[in-house]
């Protein structure tokens, strides 16, 4: 820093500055937890790295190029590309509806040469981007105001829509909580927020009685009394807890889970993989980790609020807000505090789609904290 | 427009104070969420590793081999033979269970019960315990199922031990049987046998009274293995106990020809030894065949055991009580010697009827016996001899000697199910109906009618304590996995010897001399005679007009309304050995059967003499065959005839 003291407050980056600037601290956080998934991923296949470990350490290494990749592009070429990337996504959750196939019971995928597209994880990234572009342009004033509102909120409820159709009752859960945040960001008055908690919570009865599929209001009802059927729906959360719990303080010892390696953990490589972490490395190391996401959480909010555009700040907040909501999910969800949501655990759980959206959202982020000197004018639309 | 201005600075401001109480939450969250990992994995730690092992380590049970039950001379009653039978596991079967059990019953018979409990015992298991589809097999339809194998995803051929009962019938009331464990035993029992698919444990008899021995104790494989229940590796194997052998005391032979001399009436005949109480027969008929609980019984078979009038399932030995009638009057003439009353002197003229407060008790004899002393009395049966001499006697004393042969008691045999029968007394009638005992209960007692009932368990028992002066009780069990059962040597009855040899006399008279009740069936062969006393035991009261119509002879009655046939014996008369006790219910008809089967049987004894023949077992206990005690004091004299 003292040798370049200035890079930062250029209004232009060369690319060397660029690759000074990015924070290499969080990039070293990010591939220890990366790593730490990996290492789970070959405990939970016995000690081997097939099926996952392999493939995962693709993945992320593919993770680690596009976080690169992205942390080079100006934030202003991404805010240019906001509303076209959204479309894209869009465009691509229609098609899910049509051309996509069935898998675990709900339509998520298409497939793109050999890797299987999710389009509502894109929608992640691209939601936060547009919401972020528009909200960029509206004063504090204008967010409260009856029109942009409602632009914003059909901007949210739109995809939330298709992907709730997919059905992904998880994923759709982000993305309102997602883009209701970023709206709250903005500014949104108060006079909204309150009123519409309100409803949110007399709504709730009535979602329950005419909108939940069959197999996610089980997914309650066992939540609520995982007992009641212990070895039906039950199994997952009642199997999960027992895994982290054995775990004890200092855990069963790498490659020594039973719960996972005798198969009594369902979906032990991707949405419990966090169990297995727990039953091996006990609660020292389930901690030590969850303190690695909490310090990365803390880098990004610190990186929002040091961005001096509001276009960077919404960006930071809205990926790293993402990024929070999977791991509280996936960890009240395997420890049985909500109902069994299909959400993976971000960085540790197997999956390229999950793997490659969770780094390039992290790469934005890394962009907007290396352009975060870079002022853009309200009325502005990107650089491109 | 300017670039920038205070709305952006506004809402710059405003977003940094979001942010940070967003952050606030954040941090909440991964608080509650670290929360929750302290008390899954410290606080609750212990016990979900105590979950997470019963997850992981699975026990194999390996049911032990049945104790068998052998008679004194080592002839197995009870073992074990092979049991060639289908096993079913329902993870594996690729294409459901229904369609498992379909392809299954192309190669041997299935019925749909079998089809039905094989889809409860399924629900009832987890997924990968085998459960019995057929069991019992022919080696054909094993080969069949074996050659089928490849075409039978799931299924599992299974040689295991199945109970067998090589004598059938004849010894059910005695060894009872092995069933399925029903859910209340499954409920009760700790032992982890009762949960293994297709177990079966002692229902009746000696199978239940000994099960804990006869059971062993299960041995397991201790496995890790994997949520479908596939074996991962072996942790360890314990191999069990095999159960214990219970040796009894019965004699097959004599029990044989007991059974086959019953027939097909509903009956009881035990047989003991005198001295030492070894029950060498015991039989109750009519029988069922045990293997029948074993192989499962057929709707039509259950019900032809329970609605059945001649109640197969009932062991009458000890679990039917009757009126004993006549064979009563040895305790009743036992009491009165002893109490000085029946001297040899001492004479009742019998006129055929007796009257008594205003009622006429009648003798069997219409045309009455005569005078009688104690010895015609009792070989003759006269009743009024006996209605006036408990009268003398009084309840009382004919209770107490009643309990001192071990009347109205339960014996303590090793059997399930045994009664008490009933000797009243004044406070048991002052109790029961709140009346006090009168004269005319004692005279009804005193011929083994009224309220008096007991087991023909029971009888015997009195015969044989008559037979050798000693307290001797009925035990079939000699030991138990090679432990001999305890047995004390038995006292002294409390009867002065005298008076015991005055009632033998007229027992041996009954069977002996012309005119005994039971002289027509007595034992010519010498030194084999016996000695005993028959009876009939009234089911029903006899009304006074059917009395001056003459009362209908029982062979015209229908057979529930006949009376009870009865007869106790031992034998020879000389140093007594063995008691007997024979009954027909509503046998009372034409020639005495029951007292000619006691003959046969008691003949057949001591010809064959199980005592001189080698036990199996090895006879080192004194008390299993104990020396009678000299008596080395003069008895005293009998008292003199009371007022």
């Amino acid at each position: 820093m003292a040798l370049r003291p200035y890079a930062a407050a250029k209004r232009t980056l060369s690319f060397a500055d660029k690759l000074f600037e990015v924070n290499w601290g969080l990039v070293l956080l990010i591939a220890l937890i990366g790593i730490a998934g990996i290492a789970m991923l070959y405990s939970v296949a016995g000690g081997n790295f097939h099926p996952w470990a392999l493939r995962q350490l693709g993945h992320f290494i593919l993770g680690l190029i596009v976080l690169l990749l992205a942390a080079m592009i100006d934030i202003r070429v991404w805010m240019s590309l906001a509303y076209p990337a959204y479309g894209v996504a869009l465009l691509l959750l229609v098609a899910v509806e049509i051309i996509g196939h069935m898998g675990m019971g709900a339509q998520r995928w298409i497939s793109v040469g050999p890797m299987e597209l999710q389009p509502s994880e894109l929608m992640k990234i691209a939601l936060v981007l547009a919401l972020a572009r528009f909200l960029h342009g509206k004063s504090i004033e204008d967010v409260s105001k009856p029109a942009p509102l409602a632009i914003g909120l059909a901007m949210i409820g739109i995809p939330a829509i298709f992907v709730f159709l997919q059905p992904n009752l998880g994923t759709t859960l982000i993305i309102l909580m997602d883009g209701c945040a970023l709206l709250f960001l903005a500014g949104l008055s108060w006079w909204w927020i309150g009123p519409t908690l309100g409803a949110i919570a007399a709504a709730i009865p009535l979602a329950w009685q005419f909108v939940l599929h069959d197999y996610q209001k089980a997914r309650v009802e066992t939540f609520l009394d995982p007992a009641s059927d212990a070895l039906g729906k039950g199994w997952n959360i009642t199997q999960a807890k027992i895994a982290i719990g054995s775990g004890g303080v200092a855990g069963k010892g790498f490659l020594e889970g039973t719960q996972s390696r005798l198969n009594f953990l369902p979906e032990k490589q991707t949405d419990f993989i966090w169990t297995s972490f727990c039953e091996e490395f006990g609660f020292v190391g389930a901690l030590a980790l969850l303190i690695l996401f909490a310090v990365v959480i803390f880098y990004g909010v610190q990186t929002a609020m040091s961005a001096r555009s509001q276009f960077g700040r919404l960006v930071a907040m809205g990926v790293i807000l993402n990024f929070f909501f999977y791991i509280m999910i996936n960890g009240m969800m395997v420890m049985g505090l909500i109902p069994v949501v299909g959400i993976p655990m971000p960085l540790l759980s197997y999956g390229g789609s999950a793997m490659l959206t969770v780094m390039l959202g992290f790469g934005i982020l890394m962009s907007v904290h290396i352009h975060r000197q870079v002022e853009i004018p309200r009325h502005s639309g990107g650089i491109i | 427009m300017p670039l920038f201005d205070k709305k952006d600075k506004s809402r710059y401001t405003t977003f940094t104070r979001r942010a940070v109480g967003m952050g606030g939450g954040m941090a909440a969250v991964f608080a509650v969420l670290a929360g929750r990992l302290y008390q899954l994995q410290i606080r609750d730690g212990d016990e979900y590793l105590a979950d997470a092992e019963a997850n992981r380590v699975s026990q194999r049970l390996l049911a032990p081999p049945r104790g068998r039950i052998v008679d004194r001379f080592g002839v197995e009653l009870a073992n074990n033979r092979r049991n060639y039978r289908v096993l079913l596991v329902s993870e594996q079967a690729a294409e459901g269970v229904e369609h498992a059990l379909e392809q299954i019953g192309k190669v041997i018979a299935l019925t749909d019960q079998q089809k039905k409990k094989v889809m409860r015992d399924i629900a009832a298991n987890k997924k990968f315990v085998p459960v019995p589809v057929a069991e019992n097999l022919t080696w054909d339809e094993f080969s069949r199922v074996n050659l089928h194998l490849p075409y039978l995803p799931g299924v599992q051929p299974d040689v295991g031990e199945t109970r067998d009962y090589p004598f059938g019938k004849e010894m059910v009331h005695i060894l009872g049987y092995v069933a399925s464990v029903s859910p209340e035993e499954k409920a009760a029992e700790s032992d982890p046998l009762f949960a293994l698919p297709g177990y079966r444990t002692g229902k009746r008899g000696i199978e239940k009274e000994f099960d804990k021995q006869v059971r062993g104790r299960a041995g397991a494989f201790r496995v890790e293995v994997n949520a479908y229940g596939r074996i991962i590796r072996e942790l360890g194997k314990d191999s069990g106990e095999p159960g214990e052998d219970v040796y009894l005391t019965i004699d097959r032979q004599v029990q044989q020809l007991a059974d086959a001399k019953l027939g097909n009436e509903s009956a009881a005949c035990v047989v003991m030894d005198v001295n030492n109480g070894d029950v060498i027969a015991l039989s109750s008929t009519p029988g069922f065949d045990p293997n029948w609980f074993n192989t499962g019984l057929s709707g039509a078979q259950w019900r032809e055991l329970t609605t059945n009038d001649h109640k197969p399932l009932l062991n009458k030995v000890m679990g039917g009580t009757y009126p004993p009638g006549s064979t009563f009057k040895t305790a009743v003439a036992l009491a009165a010697v002893e109490a000085g009353i029946a001297t040899p002197d001492y004479r009742v003229s019998c006129s055929g009827v007796y009257n008594f407060g205003g009622h006429a008790f009648h003798c069997w004899q219409r045309k009455g016996h005569g005078s009688m002393d104690v010895l015609g009395a009792i070989q003759h049966s006269c009743d009024v001899f006996f209605y006036e001499t408990s009268r003398r006697l009084g309840i009382d004393k004919i209770e107490a000697a009643a309990r001192k042969l071990g009347l109205g008691a339960p014996t303590g045999i090793e059997l399930p199910g045994e009664r008490g029968g009933l000797i009243p007394s004044r406070e048991w009638k002052q109790k029961t109906y709140k009346w006090a005992w009168q004269q005319g209960d004692t005279l009804s007692v005193g011929i083994g009618q009224g309220y008096v009932t007991v087991t023909p368990l029971q009888l015997v028992q009195m015969a044989a304590r008559v037979a050798s002066g000693k307290v001797v009780s009925p035990r079939m069990v000699h030991s138990v996995g090679g432990r001999l059962q305890p047995r004390e040597a038995p006292a002294n009855l409390d009867f002065h010897p005298e008076a015991l040899a005055t009632v033998r006399e007229g027992l041996r008279k009954v069977t002996n001399e012309p005119g005994g009740t039971g002289f027509s069936w007595r034992i010519t062969e010498p030194g084999f005679e016996m000695a005993g006393k028959t009876g009939t035991a009234q089911v029903r009261v006899y009304s006074k007009e059917e009395r001056a119509r003459g009362l209908t002879r029982n062979e015209n009655l229908e057979w529930k309304m006949r009376d009870h046939a009865l007869f106790i014996g031992y034998a020879p008369v000389i140093d007594p050995k063995y008691a007997i006790v024979s009954i027909i219910e509503h046998g009372a008809v034409g020639a005495h059967p029951h007292v000619a089967n006691a003959r046969d049987i008691l003949l057949f004894c001591q010809q064959r003499d199980p005592s001189r023949m080698p036990n199996a077992y090895p006879v080192t206990s004194a008390a299993a065959a104990p020396e009678p005690k000299k008596q080395t004091q003069a008895a005293p004299p009998l008292p003199k005839a009371g007022g």
